[in-house]
């Protein structure tokens, strides 16, 4: 009995320490997992986390302080964070953003909330970067935002008083890559979750809508009126978007291909992912190119000003007529209603402000 | 000495025991149904889509631009009539080219069966008493305001109307609802499609041909001047889809 019960603990101790081996004196990174929301569990499929790349408080709060930091750009005056500010729920207010040089992109930034749950995993309007650590990536060297290149920022980081001991805190080496930056990045962008919008909390049993809020929500759900639902979740899909590539009938002529530019199919031309609808409040302008100012602009279109074209989709009715024309005060309570997917809560969270 | 002992024989007792369900002496399988297009017997997949190249029974030059559609309780009967269901569901999505082949977990013994079927769509109990969390996922929902549940299909496209000009149409199928009275009524339109007599082998494979051609056609010539969109709380359009959807199906005879 003796000689068994040492024989295991002696290989019970070789085991422990064959697997930690490594990392012997190092400081090991604490797990984090993501509080998932209550109407995200019950409605839909758990959010996408990478294997290899697990949320740990250590790592979240490194992603936090790059995210935050203008060390990325070229010249240290552009952070993530510029065109991607908490109270605009992480877009900006521009119409195009402008990088370190003052020039612009073509394109309206977006939003970052609820990203780990993309399934699909395609990121940016047009879908061309998949995962979220390869998105992140792709600003720090883009010329119109951080301008930078990755030699540099690796080195900078490098030489930094802070960043190695937080890169040995959390990914068990001070030895910093543009691999282990985008994990850091994506592990914070994972816990920006919004979930406490007043439309959630009527779906929850904690509020109530008015009447105006109510309609609106049918409105948003009625294939002869807003049809809205199809591509833009409903009180079953808490993301409010189908993060699928659609044309919704903004212009006959495409110049932005979108989605086609990227799969090199002309079937694709003009499309480009919904946006989530939630925040809306802080989000403006809208569209890929920020073309519409006001959320007013948004229904008019999709009630009188679709414009036709090969790739428009099927779902946008009544093209001839530019849409369904919605009565004036179908359009007021479609508003009301969109309104109350904003989340304050969300865009007042201290956990996401700047350290 | 001994303590190890109870625990092997635990051991042992449990791996004994997982097998024991299965333990019906006949030996067990399971089946995998594929799911083949065609428009009027030309195949069809979804590298046809987005370009008008189709003719339908009442004339209209179509596309496709998206296809799916639900299928569940996938039913064996054997020849005394006794059924055995198999669990599970399956979204075939000819758009993403995927869940074109659909093999329910459950295992089931070899041998002869009077007929092989499965529901289009879902019956009402698994429509409205479940939330399925990977439906929701791909916005499958029917709205409260129609009785809730899900689509049973959405098939999707362009036509050329009888103004010449291009078109969109959305073919959702989903049980029928009249919203005009005080009270709604509903009428069902889930079907079942019975492939007839099969013979299960090990890892049987059923190859179903569905004819998209089918759903414009019989007995309803479909005419999309007039039926293209905001079909889903149209009640007869709902019962003439439900109608037209009888003949789509069938199993392709094994070669
Ligand atoms: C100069 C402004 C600017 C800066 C700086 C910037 N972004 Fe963006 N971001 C944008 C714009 C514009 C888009 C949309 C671009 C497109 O789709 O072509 C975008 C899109 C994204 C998306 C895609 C979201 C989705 O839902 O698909 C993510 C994620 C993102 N940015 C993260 C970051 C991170 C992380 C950084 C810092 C490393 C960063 N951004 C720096 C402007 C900026
Ligand atoms: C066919 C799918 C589809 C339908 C149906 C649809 N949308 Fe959209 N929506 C999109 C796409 C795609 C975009 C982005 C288009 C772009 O920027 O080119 C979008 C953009 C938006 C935006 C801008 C959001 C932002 O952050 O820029 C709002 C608001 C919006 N839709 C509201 C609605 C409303 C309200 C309805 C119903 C009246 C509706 N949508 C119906 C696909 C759809």
């Amino acid at each position: 009995m003796k000689t068994w019960n040492t024989y295991i603990y002696i290989l019970f101790i070789f085991t422990c320490i064959s697997c930690s081996n490594e990392k012997i004196e190092t400081y090991v990174s604490k797990p984090s997992l993501l509080q998932i929301p209550k109407l995200f569990e019950d409605n839909i499929l758990a959010p996408v986390i990478p294997n290899n790349n697990l949320q740990t408080i250590e790592g979240i709060s490194l992603g936090k302080k790059l995210f935050f930091d203008p060390i990325l750009s070229a010249n240290n005056t552009q952070a993530c964070a510029d065109c991607h500010a908490l109270e605009n729920a992480f877009t900006d207010t521009d119409r195009f953003s402008d990088g370190i040089n003052g020039a612009f992109g073509k394109r309206n930034s977006m939003p970052l909330f609820n990203l780990a749950w993309n399934y699909d995993e395609k990121f940016f309007w047009d879908g061309r970067s998949f995962s979220l650590e390869h998105q992140a990536f792709l600003p720090v060297t883009d010329p119109n935002e951080m301008g930078s290149t990755w030699i540099q920022v690796e080195e900078k980081l490098q030489q930094h008083p802070e960043y190695p001991e937080l890169f040995q805190q959390a990914f068990g080496t001070s030895t910093i890559d543009s691999t282990l930056v985008t994990k850091a990045i994506a592990q914070f962008e994972r816990t920006l979750i919004s979930s406490n919008s007043k439309f959630d909390k009527y779906l929850l049993g904690e509020t109530s809508l008015t009447a105006e809020e109510l309609n609106g929500f049918n409105i948003f759900m009625d294939e002869t009126r807003g049809d809205c639902f199809h591509c833009h979740g409903s009180d079953k899909n808490p993301l409010w978007t189908d993060n699928i590539f659609h044309n919704n009938g903004l212009d006959t002529v495409i110049t932005d291909l979108g989605l086609g530019a990227i799969t090199g199919d002309p079937a694709d031309n003009g499309k480009f992912k919904s946006p989530s609808l939630r925040n809306l409040a802080f989000t403006a302008p809208y569209m890929h190119d920020g073309r519409f100012k006001t959320l007013n602009d948004v229904i008019n279109h999709y009630s009188e000003g679709l414009k036709n074209s090969t790739t428009i989709d099927p779902l946008m009715k009544k093209v001839a007529q530019g849409g369904v024309h919605l009565t004036p005060q179908d359009k007021a309570d479609l508003k009301a209603f969109l309104l109350t997917l904003s989340d304050y809560e969300f865009i007042n969270n201290l956990n996401f402000i700047k350290p | 000495m001994k303590r190890i002992n109870f625990i092997l024989i635990t051991c042992l007792f449990t791996v004994i025991s997982c097998n024991n369900d299965n333990d019906d002496q006949s030996e067990r399988t399971n089946i995998t149904l594929n799911f083949n297009h065609n428009w009027d017997e030309t195949p069809f997949t979804n590298a046809n889509f987005n370009t008008i190249q189709y003719t339908n029974a009442n004339g209209e030059e179509m596309s496709i631009t998206k296809l799916r559609y639900l299928i569940s309780n996938v039913t064996l009967t054997k020849p005394n009539g006794e059924t055995i269901v198999l669990d599970g569901y399956n979204l075939v999505d000819v758009t993403n080219n995927t869940d074109l082949s659909f093999t329910p977990i459950t295992a089931i013994p070899l041998g002869v069966y009077s007929s092989l079927s499965f529901t289009f769509g879902f019956n009402n109990d698994a429509n409205y008493n479940n939330n399925y969390t990977d439906l929701n996922s791909v916005s499958w929902n029917v709205p409260e305001a129609l009785g809730g549940g899900y689509h049973y299909m959405q098939l999707e496209g362009k036509f050329i109307d009888n103004t010449s000009t291009e078109t969109g149409y959305a073919y959702h199928t989903i049980r029928a609802v009249n919203n005009s009275g005080a009270i709604q009524v509903f009428q069902d339109t889930f079907f079942e499609v019975n492939l007839g007599e099969v013979t299960v082998s090990n890892n049987s494979t059923f190859d179903i041909e569905i004819n998209i051609a089918e759903w414009f056609k019989n007995p309803n010539t479909w005419d999309l001047n007039t039926l293209n969109n905001m079909l889903m709380p149209n009640f007869d359009a709902q019962i003439m889809m439900f109608e037209n959807g009888q003949n789509t199906f069938n199993l392709k005879p094994i070669q």
